[in-house]
């Protein structure tokens, strides 16, 4: 018994050892530009975000072969948050405590990334977050690279009332807080263009759902009562398939009723027999299908990267370019990866996006883009039918909401709030 | 008989010193060395061993009721998760007009989803003192109701761990569900304070680690002392062969509610304790999965031992941390192939396994 | 290089516009993308023949272009035009890269067999990548049908002429109707006539004369169809002070009575295809939750890696798919016992394994196969990847069974209703009729009394958990046609068989499938009331309540088994 006591004492004190060991600072950091990636690898997440580990990585790679960064090379730091939300903010805790990164590339869905904010506003890190996402956000420590809803929604939606001529309107999505807002912006702004609200259906499902039966039934039903009908799909992951199937299989014809979804990328459609969609449609800033230069390039060197030449690319892949592009001039602009000093110098950088234009880093965080509409065509690719014809810059505060409309951000003096309400003039909701 | 229990307590009191040495150790370092240096703690470390002490505290709330009383329940995250709502509502309610919408009163998800005024289930949560009794009201409460019917009609066995499964995955749905009230898939997060102070600052952070592992050890001591009441006694006979505690003239209902309560109660607090330390609380603390995960943690702790699941707990969740990060492929790996070995080899756990060591064994 | 030839054939178009058609501009907007062709300049001298310079422009790439081309392929009569915008709506209408030419393409074993478009001549086999695709979007597609459905109704085939009318009905124009009016007479088809008729008479709904509306309404009142209880709903229509906007009573009545009548039967379709969409659900719970059946209920051992033996057998069809592409149908048909088979054997390998050691144990069982699960899960994402895998679905078992108007069944919904009872009959067979049931329910009711009759009880706990298993494969064959094939496909579905299998009442075939398909109608009737969320609380929690009134579900066991 002793003895076990005496075992079980040497390994406490040998688990606490490691812990110290853990924590101790790693005297090499200095040689290198450490980025952080995170990503979740594994859980149900792991499906969309591998794929952008693996740009992160790709783009780090390639930026080294160009000599690194201020002189130094750039070391990726790779961690694995598995799709589990309180470990996203253990893990960029230990991004930025431990490893020092200069910058943090990563999350994608939204609760991830709100797990994480607290974090980086706390320890003042940089992370770019690569997803088209709800807005309503802007914080001094994050950029976001994705579409914000003015981006991306209401594009989609002038496309189908002008050039479908859609009266009725059917807003379907997962039940979270991406299509909730989204449909509420929608809500709002259909009504504004004079949609009548008996001729707006909202429906929501829970992740992962299966069974589209009664609903494609019912919005089969709302869109066979005489007037143009179209769906505007928020509905997530998963969930995808299913529906495209039934929407088929019901003969719901994009013809007769057309979807256009926020979260059906090349990459989803990958994993679907495209027969039944080749026709719906998606908006994005982004299609793998866009005829540039610059995008053969880099599907050419994302094909010599994963060693795959099936692979897709998709548009938060264009974001992470973007971004990472973004940071790596706004670094070189400042002379410097501290924080502050590149969260100064990165508002007003321009980088050229993958469809023929060039971004620019907005001073509310977000950054100018181009949208597109595509078509599903049955090679599981996009055509394009619609473009705006200039950057869009992206919006973080919804004018279309009520609570939101008086609210703007902007990270430049004097007003340096990413939540300023220009009505009482007064800056909320910041840590700092 | 009695030195059945002395030689247990050996065991455990080493567990129980390692404990009380961690606690004084951390915040010990931390005062006299300086931040730079390698003997302090930083705040990354002081959450997680935080975040592991209320695993363990979780973990050894589902021993009470399955390694004593024989209740394999499948959802005891549940009540973690409850726990954690409550403590997420208090905080919530903390934000105050530092919201993103500046509102003095509702939440930020509110005012985005049009709630024109709070919903009376989150009165009374910016207070402190009512937020503290509902962190083992809520859960406490779940399981009285649900253990009353249960146990009342007699469900048993593998019937009852598979609608204790049922009723979290519904809580999981409804909680996702915006029209709730609890912030949905988003859940509660951005937490500013905790009883005015900042929960960010490392003083309170330690503090909460330092809470935690109180509690772990009240819980621990307390348990120990019920499991060896006259109760406790009945409780473990239960677990042995119900029917014959029965035709003794006890009514194993109530001994079954009485602890399956009060183990909910000990998850909803290591729930609360949770949340701040980590600093978000989502639905998907109610996944099935999540159960099953504590139930793993017993499983390769020892059950039946209550030290055996703080081991376990502790364990996994330090294999984990180390695991996702070398080899995120393997993690699912290593997990269900200790299942698996542990399950048919070792069905007493790391605990049985040093009993087995030292020569004597619960029989 | 890629912007040079961009430029190039960005140049050469707008040349060839010049020359051919100086009137037309080029459409600026998205036109070239995909598959701008290359044009060789030949074919800008073939302007003279109207079919050949419609069939050159439908190639070219502007979408504008090929709309304007289509139409005036549709005019030239040209006995080619049909096939080839028929060819074109349904996408395969190809160009040859290196010819330029126009063909259909038809896949098939090797390749893809083409014809030339413009004289149906056989062109042999060639490779995908020797073709490249004419697109074509929605508002072409649109126009297409309508002008092939004009078309179509000097077709030789009634149903093709059925079908044709039918696409008319909600977009029939002065025009139309006149064309309608030529074809009615030389007709012989009831059905395309009672179409047509069905058309002029939603017509006459707009008609100055009242005793012509009225007669209208009462032709249309008999009809199902969704365009006539619109057209009918907007004559009841109120404005916004609640008069009505018609101001003719007599018609407003009438139109009420003929909408009452049309909206019974639409509630009688709704609440049979409502009751057909519960079936199907609770086919799908039913075949989940079988093989459950067997291993829980018959063995006592309690499976949680069952979902992940589905997923195995969703991943086996899409293996076969892969090894015979060209033959979709039969590689799903073949999946079934392949399936079978090969999630029997990992059954039979995990009770030979691990099972055994821990019978008399269910709740130890319980922990090692979730176990299981997770290393299952696992191994399939490091083979084929995390990503869904895509799963064709047969033609046969695509669309819609189509009734009326009002009501049309899935075919896939449809086949997995009739394959989950066949299933079920089978697996009653097989306990009921065979040696191997024989053993199984012997070993069921009392272990150590078959064991002294010389049953090998160790035997039979290994081919029943292997026929519980091969269940579930068989299972997920069925699931792989409706949802994702994906590493996740198993745990989707665990909670919810094992919800049916204990409110059927444990060790129960019949339990199962009784509560499986209530399960399911049940959802199904909530969903419209509550939502898709709410619905499946509310079946939860009436499972949570219900097993308290009765712990041992709706046809418990009953005798010495039962306390086992």
């Amino acid at each position: 018994m002793k003895k076990l006591a005496k075992n079980l004492k040497l390994l406490s004190i040998a688990a606490v050892a490691s812990f110290f060991s853990v924590t101790a600072p790693t005297a090499s950091a200095e040689e290198t530009i450490k980025v952080g990636v995170l990503h979740s690898l594994s859980g149900t997440m792991a499906i969309s975000e591998t794929t952008l580990k693996d740009t992160m990585l790709m783009l780090i790679e390639e930026q080294n072969k160009k000599g690194g960064l201020l002189g130094k090379k750039l070391e990726p730091v790779v961690v694995d948050p598995a799709s589990n939300w309180p470990l996203f903010a253990e893990k960029a805790r230990e991004l930025l405590t431990k490893d020092k990164v200069a910058a943090i590339f990563g999350c994608w869905t939204s609760v991830s990334r709100k797990s994480v904010l607290p974090v980086v506003e706390e320890l003042n890190g940089l992370l770019f977050y690569p997803v088209q996402y709800e807005g309503e956000e802007s914080s001094k420590n994050v950029f976001y690279t994705g579409a914000a809803p003015n981006q991306q929604a209401i594009p989609a939606v002038d496309y189908l009332m002008n050039d479908f001529g859609a009266e009725r309107w059917v807003l379907a999505g997962t039940d979270y807080v991406y299509p909730r807002t989204t449909n509420k912006i929608l809500e709002a702004y259909l009504k504004a263009k004079g949609v009548d609200e008996k001729d707006i259906m909202i429906n929501y499902t829970p992740f992962g759902h299966s069974d589209w039966q009664s609903i494609v039934s019912d919005i089969k039903k709302f869109g066979s009562a005489g007037k143009k009908t179209a769906v505007v799909s928020t509905i997530n992951g998963d969930a995808n398939i299913p529906f495209y199937k039934e929407l088929g299989n019901q003969g719901i014809s994009s013809e007769d009723i057309p979807v256009v979804a926020f979260s059906v990328g090349e990459e989803e459609l990958s994993g679907i027999d495209t027969k039944p969609l080749v026709g719906h449609l998606a908006a994005w800033n982004y299609f793998m299908s866009v005829d540039t230069t610059k995008n053969a390039a880099f599907i050419k060197q994302w094909h010599e990267f994963i060693k795959n030449p099936k692979r897709v690319t998709n548009d938060p892949m264009e974001a992470h370019y973007i971004g990472f592009n973004m940071w790596v001039k706004a670094v070189e602009k400042a002379g410097t990866t501290d924080p502050d000093a590149v969260q100064k110098a990165i508002i007003g950088v321009e980088a050229p996006n993958l469809t023929g234009g060039i971004s620019k880093m907005l001073p509310n965080h977000h950054i100018t883009k181009p949208v597109l509409i595509g078509e599903i065509q049955d090679n599981g690719q996009f055509l394009t039918v619609w473009q705006t014809n200039k950057l869009v810059p992206g919006d973080a505060w919804s004018d279309f909401l009520p609570e939101s409309k008086p609210i703007i951000a902007d990270w430049t003096p004097p007003i340096l709030c990413g939540n300023f309400n220009t009505e009482t003039k007064k800056c909320s909701g910041q840590n700092y | 008989m009695k030195s059945l229990f002395i030689s247990n307590d050996k065991t455990a009191n080493v567990v129980l010193f390692s404990l009380i040495a961690l606690i004084v150790l951390v915040p010990l370092c931390n005062a006299i060395f300086p931040s730079a240096s390698a003997l302090h703690f930083s705040a990354y470390t002081v959450s997680l061993l935080g975040k592991y002490l209320t695993f363990a505290l979780l973990g050894l709330s589902l021993d009470l009721v399955w390694g004593y009383c024989g209740i394999l329940a499948l959802g005891h995250g549940a009540f973690f998760a409850l726990g954690g709502y409550a403590m997420g509502m208090y905080l919530m309610r903390q934000i105050g007009e530092r919201g993103v919408y500046g509102d003095p009163v509702l939440p930020d998800f509110m005012v985005f989803l049009d709630w024109k005024e709070l919903p009376w289930y989150w009165y009374g949560f910016d207070q402190f003192w009512f937020a503290l009794p509902m962190v083992l009201f809520a859960p406490g409460v779940l399981a009285f109701v649900f253990g009353w019917l249960a146990f009342r009609s007699r469900v048993t066995g593998v019937y009852l761990s598979i609608i204790t499964q049922a009723l979290t995955y519904a809580l999981m749905l409804a909680f996702f569900r915006n029209e709730m009230g609890f912030g949905g898939n988003n859940g509660l997060t951005d937490f500013k304070d905790i009883l005015g102070f900042n929960i960010q600052s490392e003083a309170v952070r330690v503090t909460l680690f330092m809470i935690s592992g109180l509690a772990l050890i009240g819980a621990f001591l307390l348990s120990r002392w019920i499991a060896c009441t006259k109760m406790g006694r009945v409780v473990t006979a239960v677990r042995d062969h119900e029917a014959r505690v029965r035709f003794l003239g006890y009514r194993v209902e109530m001994f079954k509610l009485w602890i399956f309560v009060f183990a909910a109660m000990l998850a909803g607090i290591a729930g609360a304790l949770y949340v701040p330390q980590v600093g978000i609380i989502n639905p998907s603390e109610f996944s099935p999965l999540n159960s099953l995960e504590i139930v793993v943690w017993v499983a390769i702790g020892g059950r039946g031992t209550l030290y055996g699941a703080i081991i376990g707990a502790l364990l996994v969740n330090y294999g984990k941390t180390v695991l996702t990060g070398l080899l995120p492929e393997i993690w699912l790996f290593t997990l269900g192939a200790t299942f698996i070995l542990v399950t048919v080899f070792m069905p007493n756990g790391l605990a049985g396994l040093l009993l087995k060591k030292g020569g004597e064994r619960r029989t | 290089m890629k912007a040079n030839s961009f430029t190039w054939r960005m140049s050469l178009l707008a040349l060839l516009m010049l020359c051919v058609r100086p009137a037309i501009a080029l459409d600026e907007s998205t036109a070239e993308t995909a598959d701008s062709q290359e044009v060789s300049e030949q074919q800008a001298e073939t302007v003279l023949d109207p079919f050949a310079d419609a069939l050159a422009r439908l190639l070219l790439g502007s979408m504008k272009e090929r709309g304007q081309a289509s139409e005036q392929l549709s005019l030239t009569g040209h006995p080619a035009a049909l096939p080839i915008l028929e060819a074109l709506l349904d996408g395969s209408l190809y160009v040859l890269r290196d010819k330029q030419t126009a063909v259909i393409a038809t896949e098939s074993g090797q390749g893809y067999r083409i014809a030339e478009a413009s004289t149906g001549a056989d062109l042999g086999l060639v490779e995908r990548s020797d073709l490249s695709k004419v697109n074509i979007t929605n508002s072409l597609r649109t126009k297409l049908r309508k002008k092939i459905a004009l078309l179509q109704l000097q077709s030789d085939d009634a149903s093709v002429r059925l079908s044709a009318v039918n696409a008319m009905v909600k977009t029939a124009d002065a025009k139309t109707l006149e064309l309608l009016k030529e074809f009615e007479s030389t007709e012989t088809d009831e059905d395309v006539l009672s179409s047509m008729h069905l058309i002029f008479a939603l017509n006459d709904l707009q008609n100055n004369d009242r005793s012509v509306r009225l007669n209208a309404m009462d032709t249309l009142k008999e009809y199902n169809s969704l365009e006539a209880y619109n057209r009918l709903s907007v004559l009841v229509e109120k404005d916004s002070a609640g008069n009505f906007i018609e101001q003719d009573v007599e018609v407003i009545k009438k139109a009420q009575s003929a909408l009452k009548k049309i909206e019974a039967r639409l509630q009688f379709y709704n609440s049979v295809e409502t009751m057909f969409f519960g079936l199907s659900l609770g086919a799908v719970l039913v075949l989940a939750a079988i093989g459950l059946a067997i291993t829980f209920g018959v063995m006592g051992v309690i499976n949680m890696a069952h979902g992940e033996l589905m997923m195995l057998g969703a991943y086996t069809t899409y293996v076969m798919q892969q090894i015979m592409p060209n033959h979709i149908g039969l590689s799903v048909i073949l999946a079934i016992p392949a399936a079978f088979m090969i999630s029997a054997l990992v059954g039979v390998a995990i009770e030979r394994g691990i099972i055994r050691f821990l019978y008399g144990r269910p709740l130890e069982t319980l922990l090692a196969t979730f176990g299981i699960s997770l290393f299952l899960q696992q191994t399939v994402r490091s083979i084929f990847s995390p990503l869904n895998r895509s799963v064709t679905t047969p033609e046969w078992m695509s669309g819609s069974w189509q009734i009326n108007d009002f009501l049309s069944l899935t075919w896939n919904r449809f086949y997995i209703v009739l394959f989950c009872l066949l299933v079920f009959a089978a697996l009653l067979q097989i306990l009921k009729k065979t040696r191997l049931g024989l053993e199984v329910r012997a070993v069921a009711q009392n272990r150590n009394m078959a064991k002294a009759m010389g049953i090998p009880t160790a035997r039979v706990d290994a081919m029943t958990f292997g026929l519980g298993s091969g269940i579930a494969g068989v299972a997920g064959v069925a699931l792989s046609q409706i949802t994702n094939v994906g590493p996740n496909l198993g745990q989707s579905y665990i909670v919810d068989s094992f919800m049916v299998v204990v409110f059927g009442g444990v060790g129960n075939l019949w339990g199962t499938l009784v509560a499986g398909f209530s399960l399911g109608i049940a959802n199904k009737m909530l969903e419209p009331h509550a939502g898709a969320v709410l619905a499946k609380i509310l079946v939860l929690v009436f499972i949570i309540l219900f097993i308290q009134k009765r712990p041992r579900g709706l046809f418990p066991q009953k005798g010495r088994a039962a306390e086992a």
